[in-house]
């Protein structure tokens, strides 16, 4: 049986917006998911709902087989981490992560090897004496995390909890949640509007807009096999590339404007008007192709490039080498390998194929 | 172009010119001690040249952009903007335009008025017309026309920040000051504003100083990169060559998600093995004896090595994996190819691609 | 619940309102009526009725009698009255403007020992006013200041400042600095990025203090009465002044008189009471 079950969860705020539509959502015993989505998606308002911060307009929460729908937080055994952590200014840092565990009447001995623990995990030992305002910005966020992983509770509520980190000192907390998840086991729902966090952490990602979840599917499969046209193009940095065209010739090529001929395609089925979407990865510069563009940028990521090449179709990212170089301005052509070809329909936004 | 303005284009002076630049902060800054914001900073800025400065939180880089400007005074070094000594000049008068991380817009004000009231200063002398038409061409530009009458207030996070960019080009000043003007949007929003922004800048043929503790903005950014750490500037260069040949240990810390690996070694004969006994790659017979070595994730081969590493944690990032391993009590990290079947606890042999592998020789 | 709430409400609105009523009531009532053994408290009567009664006939005379000059007087209640509005808005005024840009040097600039002048500055509250009435009663005598308009409002001015700059620096803190600096890069002087950016968005915090101040100068008493028993006497001072006319306290008109006097302050607070309760919240929610 799932551990965590939203049932036709809904909130409508008083000014009549639906923040969050009748969402489903299951989660297993030590699963780590995702909500993932644009600022105003209702991930948030999804999470404090499971928190008890919020009353639920209609629907359910189950935890552990109790609908806990009415139960204020306190009564529900969760851990909420926040996206802005109000440290104690009065305490020092020992103090304040060992807080928790003197709330819950933890023996002194006990509570102290648990701080010991999770500041070595966190890199803030150094800091343990310390008063909060002696401390920057990331370090403070690092203590606020420290003190939320203290306890162990039922589930981990995080919001954001990573948002205010530099870029470097995120990745190595991303590597710490991901290692403390391995070792506990508790289920976790983690908001973010970052779709490589939530590539990284991750069990299950569910994307979310407009307070409907879209896709809810491991990472590899969010990625490679996007329910929709918003997933495509809001997971993956670049996005999947989007063409709108339509199928020729049976299905087998395809045709956008401004193309001398169709791009033949692996047979499909169906004829008509689609999008075709390709990773990055899956296109690749191609002389003799008729779909042809200018490069309008050559952006450098480190391990590759992207070269985003503009044409009467709009614009597409190509995924090359560190190495290979285009020139601004250059007219190149575009293919796509079969492999990564997706079609949508373009009415409705949903998968074709 | 014509020759004659060939001719001046080279012999202008750089656009921006940091000699020795440096500030303090706090107790006894005036005396000379204090905390040192800024220590010696050396900088040139070309025309129409793009330089993100990169560094993490606390580097110095807001002081840095706040002295260009003139918000700040340095306690020593010189600041010329096209030649000019600027020390003595007031902000005002620097023809620059900066775009503050934390402040975007007078919130009550609608986005017209914010973005005439650069041009309303009583020392511009602009007209009413003159106003309107920039003010019109700066929001076709970055596409906030249909926002032009809502009050700052109302606009979302993304909008705000297009219209404070818009703010700083309505002028056409001489060069653009940007302090991590992306920092606080969503991630997908940062990821298509850098590529539209980095465009733009090529169109007004301006030069900027972009300021960020963001990689990304760095790698796709720019011109190029000056890493500031400690209110030192470490390493400048193109983003390829401070990627690919980090001239310190702390430059490599700088660049690269995931991290260069790192490793303090000794050379015994022709293998590079660290101080507790693992034996990591082929050395040169040349290098020396003692160093530290640098490997990029992309650059380590999952086979062929000479010790065993063991994977704990494999991520999933689109295109490709990144395996965090342990190769003895060492951290290495390894970006793998999508279809990489390794599992947390599985063992592999890596490899580091030798002509890659940076050395720095170790006192 | 509900019933509950009411009854709360219901209560704080008579202990507030029942003196307010009762001072509307003596304000039409005879002189007679207001010190009557047996209260008076129905404005009913067309006949004289009688002493035990609950009714008293009504009359607007006291209101039209504002404009007599009492015995004991030397004007009428309106021209004390014009006495007042003019102390208080002025040194309302100079208290907010001068207190402004005192804060906005504290609140902007690297003043050596500003921590010591801060406190200097409220330090000066820490006397009861009262305490220092003989000297500054002997230096005004000096100056020729008793009994001036100008006497009054510099005083006022000076006792308001340091709330003055207190409150406003708190609220000028809460300005980010980068509005103004955003606007020296963009071409404006600091004088005119002040004028231009900060002060609208000082608005709030200059109606709270201004509320502050005029209530402060508006109703003070010990002042005035020591040093203004001669010329520019304000309300509070005259109203005292009567309580030794020969015909005895004048009631009526007292009432009505008070009535007019606390009006111009409740009409004030109610103008700014959206900047008030914003003020009230301002600094505590900070990011």
């Amino acid at each position: 049986m799932s551990f965590l079950v939203l049932e036709r969860l809904e909130k409508t705020w008083p000014d009549g917006t639906r923040a969050v539509k009748a969402i489903d959502l299951a989660i297993e015993p030590g699963e780590f998911v995702v909500l993932l989505g644009p600022s105003g998606c209702g991930k948030t308002t999804t999470l404090r709902m499971i928190a008890g911060l919020e009353t639920p307009t209609a629907g359910r929460v189950l935890l552990a087989g109790d609908d806990v729908t009415r139960r204020t937080p306190a009564e529900r055994d969760i851990g909420f981490v926040f996206q802005f952590y109000a440290l104690y200014p009065h305490l020092s840092v020992a103090e304040n992560v060992a807080f928790p565990l003197a709330c819950a009447k933890v023996a002194r001995a006990e509570r102290d090897a648990a701080v010991a623990r999770v500041a070595e995990r966190i890199g803030i030992t150094a800091l343990l004496a310390k008063k909060p305002r002696q401390l920057s910005g990331g370090d403070q966020q690092k203590v606020g995390l420290a003190r939320a992983l203290v306890r162990k509770p039922a589930v981990w509520l995080m919001d954001e909890p990573l948002g205010t980190l530099d870029s470097s000192e995120r990745l190595a907390m991303c590597e710490f949640l991901r290692e403390q998840q391995l070792e506990q086991r508790v289920p976790t729902v983690y908001v973010t509007h970052d779709q490589e966090e939530a590539m990284r952490l991750a069990d299950r990602v569910v994307v979310m807009a407009e307070g409907s979840v879209l896709q809810a599917a491991p990472p590899a499969v969010v990625y490679s096999d996007p329910a929709t046209l918003f997933v495509a193009r809001f997971v993956g940095s670049p996005g999947m590339n989007l063409v709108e065209g339509e199928l020729v010739d049976g299905g087998g090529a395809f045709r956008t404007a401004g193309m001398a001929r169709p791009l033949p395609l692996a047979a499909r089925a169906r004829s008509g008007p689609v999008v075709l979407g390709a990773r990055p990865e899956f296109v690749r510069f191609d002389a003799s192709s008729p779909l042809r563009g200018r490069v309008a940028v050559d952006a450098f990521h480190g391990p590759c490039r992207y070269a985003h090449v503009e044409g009467v179709f709009g614009r597409v990212a190509a995924r090359r080498g560190a190495e290979e170089r285009a020139s601004l301005g250059d007219e190149v052509g575009l293919a796509f390998d079969p492999a990564g070809v997706r079609l949508f329909d373009p009415a409705t936004g949903g998968r074709l194929a | 172009m014509s020759a004659p303005e060939n001719r001046e284009a080279f012999v202008r002076p750089p656009a921006l010119e940091l000699r020795g630049v440096t500030k303090r902060f706090g107790a006894g800054a005036s005396a000379g001690r204090g905390a040192r914001a800024l220590d010696g900073v050396d900088l040139v800025l070309g025309e129409r040249e793009f330089l993100v400065v990169l560094g993490p939180t606390g580097a110095g880089k807001t002081t840095l952009l706040r002295t260009i400007a003139g918000l700040e005074t340095p306690d020593a070094g010189s600041v010329a903007l096209h030649g000019r000594d600027a020390r003595a000049l007031a902000p005002a008068d620097r023809d620059v335009a900066l775009v503050f991380q934390n402040f975007s817009l007078y919130p009550s004000a609608t986005v017209r008025e914010n973005l005439a009231f650069p041009l309303a200063a009583p020392a511009r002398r602009l007209s009413r017309a003159e106003i309107d038409e920039r003010v019109a061409w700066a929001a076709k530009l970055l596409h906030v026309e249909r926002l032009l009458d809502r009050p700052a207030k109302k606009l979302s996070g993304g909008e705000m920040q297009r219209v404070a960019i818009g703010r700083a080009i309505v002028r056409r000043p001489k060069l653009f000051l940007m302090d991590e003007p992306l920092t606080n949007l969503d991630a997908k929003l940062r990821e298509e504003l850098r590529v539209e922004l980095r465009e733009l800048a090529r169109e007004l043929e301006t030069p900027v100083v972009w300021v960020t503790h963001d990689q990304a903005e760095a790698l796709t950014m720019a011109d190029r990169v000056a890493l500031l750490v400690d209110g030192r500037i470490v390493q400048t260069g193109t983003p390829e060559d401070v990627y690919a040949r980090p001239n310190s240990p702390l430059a490599a810390r700088e660049l690269g998600t995931p991290p260069m690996n790192l490793f303090d070694v000794e050379r015994k004969d022709e293998r590079w093995i660290t101080a507790d006994g693992v034996e990591l790659a082929r050395a040169d017979a040349g290098a020396p004896e003692r160093a530290t070595i640098g490997v990029r994730p992309e650059h380590v081969l999952l086979d062929g090595g000479p010790s065993d590493a063991v994977v704990h944690v494999v991520e999933d990032w689109g295109p490709s994996r990144v395996l965090f391993a342990h190769v003895g009590a060492h951290a290495l990290h390894v970006l793998a190819p999508r279809d990489c079947a390794l599992r947390a606890g599985d063992r592999f042999r890596p490899t580091f691609d030798v002509r890659r592998v940076v050395v720095w020789p170790r006192a | 619940m509900r019933l509950v709430r009411v009854l709360v409400l219901v209560v704080g609105f008579l202990c507030a309102g029942l003196p307010l009523a009762w001072m509307a009531l003596s304000s039409v009532k005879e002189r007679a009526d207001t010190i009557a053994q047996h209260p008076k408290v129905l404005p009913f009567a067309t006949t004289t009725p009688a002493p035990e009664s609950l009714v008293f006939a009504p009359t607007t005379g006291s209101w039209s009698e504002l404009a007599v000059v009492h015995a004991g007087a030397q004007a009428s209640f309106w021209e004390h009255l014009g006495n007042s509005v003019l102390i208080g808005v002025l040194s309302t005024l100079c208290s907010v403007v001068l207190g402004t840009a005192c804060a906005y040097g504290f609140s902007r600039f690297r003043v050596p020992g500003e921590k010591d002048w801060l406190f200097f500055v409220l330090s000066t509250r820490f006397m009861p006013p009262l305490a220092v009435v003989v000297p500054v009663l002997l230096m005004y005598r000096q100056l020729d200041l008793a009994g001036t308009h100008l006497g009054l409002v510099l005083l006022y001015t000076v006792f308001n400042l340091s709330l003055s700059v207190w409150l406003m620096k708190g609220f000028l803190d809460e300005i980010p600095r980068a509005f103004e600096e955003a606007a020296m890069v963009d071409g404006y002087t600091r004088a005119q990025a002040f004028v231009r950016v900060v002060l609208p968005e000082a608005r709030t915090g200059m109606a709270v203090t201004a509320v502050f101040c005029l209530i402060s100068a508006w109703n003070e008493y010990g002042f005035a009465m020591t040093l203004n028993s001669s010329g520019a006497v304000t309300v509070p001072a005259y109203f005292a002044g009567l309580a030794g006319n020969i015909e005895g306290m004048p009631w009526p008109q007292v009432a009505a008189g008070a009535i007019v006097f606390v009006a111009p302050i409740v009409v004030f607070t109610v103008l700014v009471r959206k900047h008030l309760l914003r003020g009230m919240t301002f600094g505590t929610i900070k990011q």
